[in-house]
């Protein structure tokens, strides 16, 4: 019953925080309900029993990735774009298709839910210890995307310098 | 359903009394180091600190906190309102959270987390959110720029921080704070011995960490007004200078934890040092019998009798922790000798640790920013980095290759300390060549 | 025991919000935390199943999205500032510059 009262708490919080990111005018606001919707998400993650999941999520994503975020908004000026028009002339195609894709996955989800075996899921156990069992996933059968993932940090990194600099 | 609730409640209802000690207590404790502070400046300078208060300064922070509840509470025109009041917040609530996974001895965690160092790692980070909110919303230039080179010194000493850490955990093989402290014990070592670089990575990150002298540019007074902290009066201002100091014991607990030993008693293993056993009840009627020594001397009544009153608060702590030496008592509880002992050896060197914070503060000049990112980025990083693989190559060497603790660990130091001096070299040699500050 | 279809349905109400965002807004850091908001959607989902399974897997390929996510939007972020340096503009619409 726990689990359930933790899993509607942070489901609503992220769905709330995330209608908030898409519908404000200003940009910080903004940016504030993203990181409460990873909050959110994180608790998620905790609540699915991923610990390490968690608190990388917390660290990088919170932490670091929006921590960018709220740097690049304070640097530029973003008084103009206050009184400018949010949303562009055809949103409500938009909106209409995403809706749309949106009550696909709805019906996906309902017909399959008894179809495929989306039954008991595993026993907290086979997911304790977090940390080493990634650990362990990630060094041996992940070994080459693991590597392949810090030569893209490595690119990325020299990307953005490059791109932010004054002169090159 | 409401059994389901009041069953719950009754099985945290531990945690939540440590949670709530914790958080009523923390004001009062960050206030004492406040204290703690300036007596320790005063006597580096030849002074004696406050001393009118109560007997000695005692009830200074009182005083403190009294004045600023009742100053009015300014805030500038044209500031964002809510995000203005709630960025303190987000200091303080993340550096209190940070508290939650520590164990200040066996008996005293709130939360037994699996991934408890890198919890308060993550939390302290998400602290960063506190300065750059508080330093836009003041809506002043000097607010935002200190707000910005704060959150830029923190992001990147926060990366050498969790590398020296890393260093630790290796050899610990577990992230969880209680587990690490037993892995010590099991050991024999501190880790603080074994890997004295990442040891010494990680006291110079979490200065950084916390914006303490050397490394308060962000908020030194004769730089940028005080930094992101300007326009804030009042108690929000001891919000944030609340949030300081609790982290600063957050750092101290994850060092005690990670390299010193935790709620050890030095050389926990041998039976020769058991005298040290002593020492807590010793240490603890050594300064209650100051504080009587001092109570007669006061030029105020009320202020010797409040110093007796200290005094015997002392001699009772001192005999609460004599009680587990009495091998009666032992047979019957033996787990009160860990508990009581435990947690006076943390907190011990949680003091240790931040009066060397003190006394660094007040020994070395203010590093430039531009000095400080360098350092940061092209001194710390790498060597922890180096530090990481070093661990790593000792492990190996002493798990495979059948390498005795000694030789693998001090051939490892010693080739960190060799990268070490090299990585200082060049970095010296970079800072007498950029004079100028030019384009990036 | 919370089903796992109430994840994916989660999962599945996040990744619509992020795709309004996207294609909706006009200013182009909006845009950027939309697409983050979808990445999350997709890490959800990843981590539900690999609870369902019983494996680490889902765990390690959700750290390689949040990798990606972190290079993406430091490159974004990049590009957002040289663009606004020169054209002083950001909004989407009005970066059109290889528009015949």
């Amino acid at each position: 019953m726990i689990d359930q009262i933790v899993f509607y708490f942070f489901a609503a919080l992220a769905i709330v925080s995330a209608i908030l990111v898409v519908t404000r005018r200003n940009v910080v606001q903004s940016a504030i309900f993203l990181i409460t919707a990873l909050l959110a998400t994180a608790g998620i993650f905790l609540e699915l029993h991923a610990e390490f999941l968690f608190i990388v999520q917390v660290i990088l994503y919170a932490g670091g990735i929006m921590v960018l975020f709220v740097f690049v908004i304070m640097l530029i000026n973003m008084d103009v774009s206050l009184h400018q028009i949010q949303f562009n002339r055809q949103w409500w195609l938009g909106l209409l298709l995403a809706l749309v894709v949106g009550a696909e996955l709805t019906i996906a989800i309902a017909i399959g839910r008894s179809h495929l075996s989306l039954g008991e899921p595993a026993p907290a156990s086979a997911l304790e210890p977090s940390t080493q069992l990634v650990g362990k996933v990630l060094f041996s059968e992940y070994m080459l995307p693991f590597e392949i993932a810090s030569i893209l940090l490595l690119v990325a990194m020299i990307g953005a310098v490059v791109m932010a600099k004054k002169k090159i | 359903m409401l059994m389901n609730l009041i069953h719950f409640v009754i099985s945290i209802w531990v945690p939540l009394v440590c949670a709530l000690i914790i958080v009523a207590v923390l004001p009062l404790v960050a206030g004492y180091i406040v204290l703690m502070e300036r007596k320790v400046m005063a006597d580096m300078q030849a002074r004696l600190g406050p001393m009118r208060v109560g007997p000695h300064g005692l009830l200074q922070p009182i005083a403190d906190a009294l004045k600023l509840l009742i100053k009015e509470d300014i805030i500038p025109d044209e500031a964002d309102k809510v995000i203005f009041w709630f960025a303190p917040l987000i200091s303080v609530t993340a550096a209190m959270l940070a508290m939650s996974a520590l164990a200040i001895g066996p008996w005293f965690q709130i939360a037994e987390l699996n991934v408890g160092l890198l919890f308060i790692v993550g939390i302290s980070a998400l602290g960063i959110f506190g300065i750059v909110l508080g330093g836009w919303s003041s809506n002043s230039h000097y607010s935002l720029l200190g707000a910005l080179r704060s959150a830029a010194q923190l992001v990147s000493y926060e990366t050498a921080a969790g590398m020296a850490i890393v260093g630790g955990l290796l050899i610990a093989g577990t992230l969880s704070t209680r587990e690490i402290v037993e892995a010590q014990s099991d050991y024999g070592w501190w880790f603080g011995l074994v890997t004295p670089v990442g040891f010494f990575v990680y006291i110079v990150a979490s200065i950084a960490e916390t914006n303490r002298a050397p490394f308060d540019l962000p908020e030194a007074e004769s730089e940028l007004v005080a930094g992101y902290m300007t326009e804030y009066s009042g108690f929000r201002w001891a919000l944030y200078f609340l949030a300081e100091y609790t982290n600063m014991v957050v750092v101290a607990s994850i060092a005690t934890t990670l390299f010193l030993g935790g709620w050890l008693r030095p050389f926990a293993g041998t039976a020769a040092f058991n005298f040290l056993d002593y020492v807590p009840s010793l240490l603890m009627l050594g300064v209650g019998g100051y504080c009587f020594y001092r109570a007669p001397k006061q030029p105020v009544k009320v202020q010797s009798l409040f110093m007796m009153a200290v005094g015997l608060l002392f001699v009772v702590v001192a005999i609460v922790l004599a009680v587990p030496l009495i091998p009666a008592v032992d047979e019957l509880l033996p787990g009160l000798m860990p508990g009581l002992h435990g947690a006076f050896w943390f907190l011990l060197k949680v003091g240790l640790y931040i009066y060397v914070f003190m006394w660094l503060r007040f020994t070395f000049p203010r590093y430039r920013f531009d000095q400080l990112m360098r350092l940061g980025w092209q001194f710390l990083i790498p060597l922890s980095i180096v530090n990481v693989m070093g661990v790593g190559m000792a492990l190996v060497l002493h798990r495979h290759w059948g390498w005795g603790h000694l030789p693998a660990f001090g051939l490892t130091t010693l080739l960190t300390l060799a990268v070490a001096g090299w990585l200082g070299w060049e970095s010296e040699k970079k800072d007498k060549e950029h004079v100028f500050v030019g384009e990036a | 025991m919370i089903p796992t279809s109430h994840y994916l349905f989660l999962g599945m109400v996040l990744f619509t919000i992020g795709v309004i965002g996207v294609v909706t807004r006009r200013n182009v850091i909006i845009i950027l935390m939309s697409i983050e908001l979808m990445l999350n959607a997709v890490n959800i989902n990843l981590v539900a199943f690999s609870r369902l399974v019983g494996s680490a897997e889902g765990h390690a390929f959700a750290i390689f999205i949040i990798t990606d996510a972190a290079a993406e939007a430091a490159v974004g972020l990049g590009i957002i500032i040289a663009f606004f340096r020169n054209r002083e503009t950001l909004l989407g619409d009005e970066m059109d510059l290889l528009k015949w």
